[in-house]
């Protein structure tokens, strides 16, 4: 149904960039230990993450949990103060310009994972969505079209056709797919270039899944908008996404074209992630052992290297780099065109490894 | 030998609004050493048969039919008879293993009152078996002592496997067992059920929306949908090669990674399952189905042959026609 129109980064520029992020939180600490003069712990949530979104692409954000895809979204969304860093937004920092800002939070706009929660209950679809529209001060659309036009043509590019019948709906009377359908349209009614997806179908029934996602890249193919979309869900990155990112423990450590990340892995981490998608007839497979790390305790050196199955082997002492491993802290190297990873030992490898 | 048996059950909810029929004639078979993998989606009656098999049903919850643990009705049972099985012939992993404890007990008495109670063992030698348990599913005795907000959701997960298993169950429900779970913590939660279910030859009811995470763990796999099976046989086979439509949808919202046609093609099933109290006509999934034709809305499907092992409640089926794949 929809063809692949493959995202060409090196013919653009970005329309959304991240430059060195970071976001932390604060840790809590006891009356006690307060007095003792001992200091909270930090969460590195976000710990220094470049990222670059063209227009009309999809790029998929992938992790465990606590590995700081959300809160890297939210802080792109404006909802959590970055503590260092900048994020652009066609090739102009955001500062804090309250014009810019406005503007910029009316194009680039949030789905959230749960539509149940994301909808205020006691609304009509119809202020549902126009709310935006009233938040922004838009009275009329770029064509002259009323409200109640712009409301009726949001929904229908959401798939909720004929729109009219749903403007007096409250949300406890539509399923789960058509609150999320909704959601969308509510995100849509602002005319955004930029949808920023938090585990968009992961609390939607199985069978309904496909067709927001269907509809997530219908808007990308029609209407070029670009989407970040933050799933722990590969396979879903496999189904929609031009380009893959993957996040270990608040920075990003590989990054490229989805075809190349998912069938020829670089980092170890992702080939982890990758070995534990459930497959057909057996779970009897090595996994990597252990609990999601935490982002108080960032390990020094690689980040991955008390996990990393090629230290666990040997592989990085064979290598030579298992010193690099445990001191130095690397950033991501482009060892493939497009394709980028932090990983002492494939950085070594390079360029000629087949993998 | 088979170890849970249903042969048509039904259950209806009673609700103000009148009889809500969540579960509409449900045969199902669980044997030795088997894991049966029970899939389907939100508000099709897979919990629903939980409880039913337990009987944790709500008063006035109408029930018919005959649930068979190890030949035994459990719907006829008396009360002190049922209070002997569950645990000790019939245990449960449930979803939220976070909700599932008592926050302001110590986890080794947790896992020991479920043994005195349902076994001769003394406290003592609870405390011991607690222990050896705990060992079984992979965390060291000591953590007995703590408390279930010192686990990560991972351990908890691992103390309620524990526990269903302290009194030698039979049978294991695992409903949702790792739902709530990362994608690393689940893989591995996955793996100890099944290498535990292997090593005890227990049987295994396994429930999931999720049907690639059944087809990992399962023998068998049996899909639900608006209160019926519309499918059954060897997990591989039906995960693979369905024969209902709708199994066919629902495998195909798993992509497998790395296979093309799933590429850029996301595909799923237009509309929503059906509120139960509201089935359609005739085969209840036909307003969905690709593959409709007229006698769809007025012919209710029995599970017709469908190949070795295996049944599927189509009329596309019974008349031999390939189930072809709808995108």
């Amino acid at each position: 149904m929809t063809t692949p129109t493959p995202a060409r980064p090196e013919a653009t520029e970005p329309v959304l960039e991240v430059r060195d992020l970071h976001v932390r939180f604060a840790g809590r600490l006891g009356l006690g230990a307060g007095l003792a003069g001992k200091k909270a712990t930090e969460s590195r949530a976000v710990d220094g993450v470049d990222l670059q979104l063209y227009p009309g692409e999809v790029l998929a954000l992938a992790g465990e949990s606590g590995c700081g895809k959300t809160t890297l979204a939210r802080t792109i969304m404006g909802l959590e103060p970055p503590k260092q860093g900048e994020i652009r937004f066609e090739g102009k920092p955001l500062g804090k310009s309250t014009k810019l800002l406005r503007e910029y939070r009316r194009r680039v706009q949030m789905v959230f994972q749960d539509p149940t929660a994301a909808l205020n209950p006691r609304q009509t679809i119809y202020e549902s969505i126009a709310e935006g529209l009233r938040v922004h001060g838009i009275s009329r659309g770029p064509n002259g079209e009323t409200e109640e036009q712009l409301v009726a043509l949001a929904l229908s590019r959401a798939g909720m056709r004929p729109p009219e019948r749903f403007f007096l709906n409250y949300p406890h009377e539509l399923s789960g797919g058509q609150r999320q359908r909704v959601v969308i349209a509510g995100a849509l009614v602002l005319d955004p270039e930029i949808i920023v997806a938090d585990e968009p179908v992961s609390s939607l029934d199985a069978s309904v899944r496909g067709e927001i996602l269907k509809l997530l890249l219908g808007l990308r193919n029609e209407l070029n908008i670009a989407m970040l979309v933050v799933t722990h869900d590969l396979g879903l990155a496999w189904t929609i996404a031009d380009r893959v990112a993957v996040m270990y423990l608040g920075r990003i450590v590989e990054i490229g074209p989805a075809e190349d990340v998912l069938t020829r892995p670089l980092h170890p981490y992702t080939k982890a992630l990758l070995e534990v998608v459930p497959e057909a007839g057996g779970i009897d497979r090595p996994f990597l052992a252990g609990e999601p790390p935490d982002p108080t305790r960032i390990p020094e050196g690689c980040r991955f290297n008390p996990r990393c199955p090629e230290v666990a082997s040997g592989e990085a002492a064979a290598a030579g780099v298992l010193d690099a491993c445990q001191s130095q802290d690397l950033g991501l190297g482009e060892l493939r065109p497009g394709h980028f990873a932090a990983c002492h030992l494939r950085a070594r490898e390079t360029p000629d490894d087949p993998a | 030998m088979s170890v849970l048996s249903t042969r048509d059950l039904t259950v209806s909810y009673h609700t103000q609004a009148g009889p809500v029929p969540a579960v509409r004639g449900v045969d199902l078979e669980v044997n030795t050493g088997e894991v049966l993998g029970l899939a389907g989606e939100s508000g099709c009656g897979k919990s629903t048969i939980v409880n039913a098999v337990l009987r944790l049903l709500p008063p006035k919850t109408e029930v018919t039919g005959e649930v068979l643990l190890n030949g035994e009705d459990v719907l006829a049972m008396k009360a002190g008879r049922l209070r002997a099985v569950r645990w000790s012939a019939i245990s449960v992993v449930f979803q939220g293993a976070m909700h599932a404890m008592n926050p302001v007990q110590r986890i080794g008495d947790q896992i020991a009152e479920a043994i005195v109670l349902h076994t001769k063992a003394g406290e003592k030698e609870a405390q011991v078996r607690a222990g050896a348990l705990l060992e079984q599913v992979g965390l060291p005795p000591r953590r007995l002592r703590d408390y279930p907000h010192e686990l990560s959701g991972g351990q908890k997960q691992r103390v309620m496997i524990a526990m269903a298993l302290a009194c030698g169950p039979d049978l294991v429900i695992a409903d949702e067992p790792t739902t709530a779970l990362d994608v690393m913590v689940q893989a591995q939660v996955l793996q100890l059920l099944k290498e535990l279910q292997r090593e005890l030859g227990l049987a295994m009811l396994f429930i999931t929306h999720d049907l690639s995470v059944l087809v990992e763990v399962s023998d068998r796999l049996a899909i639900m949908y608006a209160g019926k099976i519309v499918e059954e046989g060897p997990a591989v086979a039906v995960f693979q090669d369905p024969r209902h439509p709708y199994t066919r949808a629902l495998s195909g919202a798993f992509p497998q990674i790395g296979d093309r046609t799933f590429r850029m093609a996301p595909s799923g099933l237009p509309g929503d399952p059906p509120f139960p109290g509201n089935v359609p006509s005739g085969c209840s999934f036909h307003p969905r189905c690709p593959l409709a034709f007229e006698e769809c809305p007025t012919i209710d499907p029995d599970l017709y042959v469908a190949g070795d092992g295996r049944r599927a409640a189509c009329l596309l089926v019974k008349r031999g026609d390939p189930v072809e794949a709808a995108h």
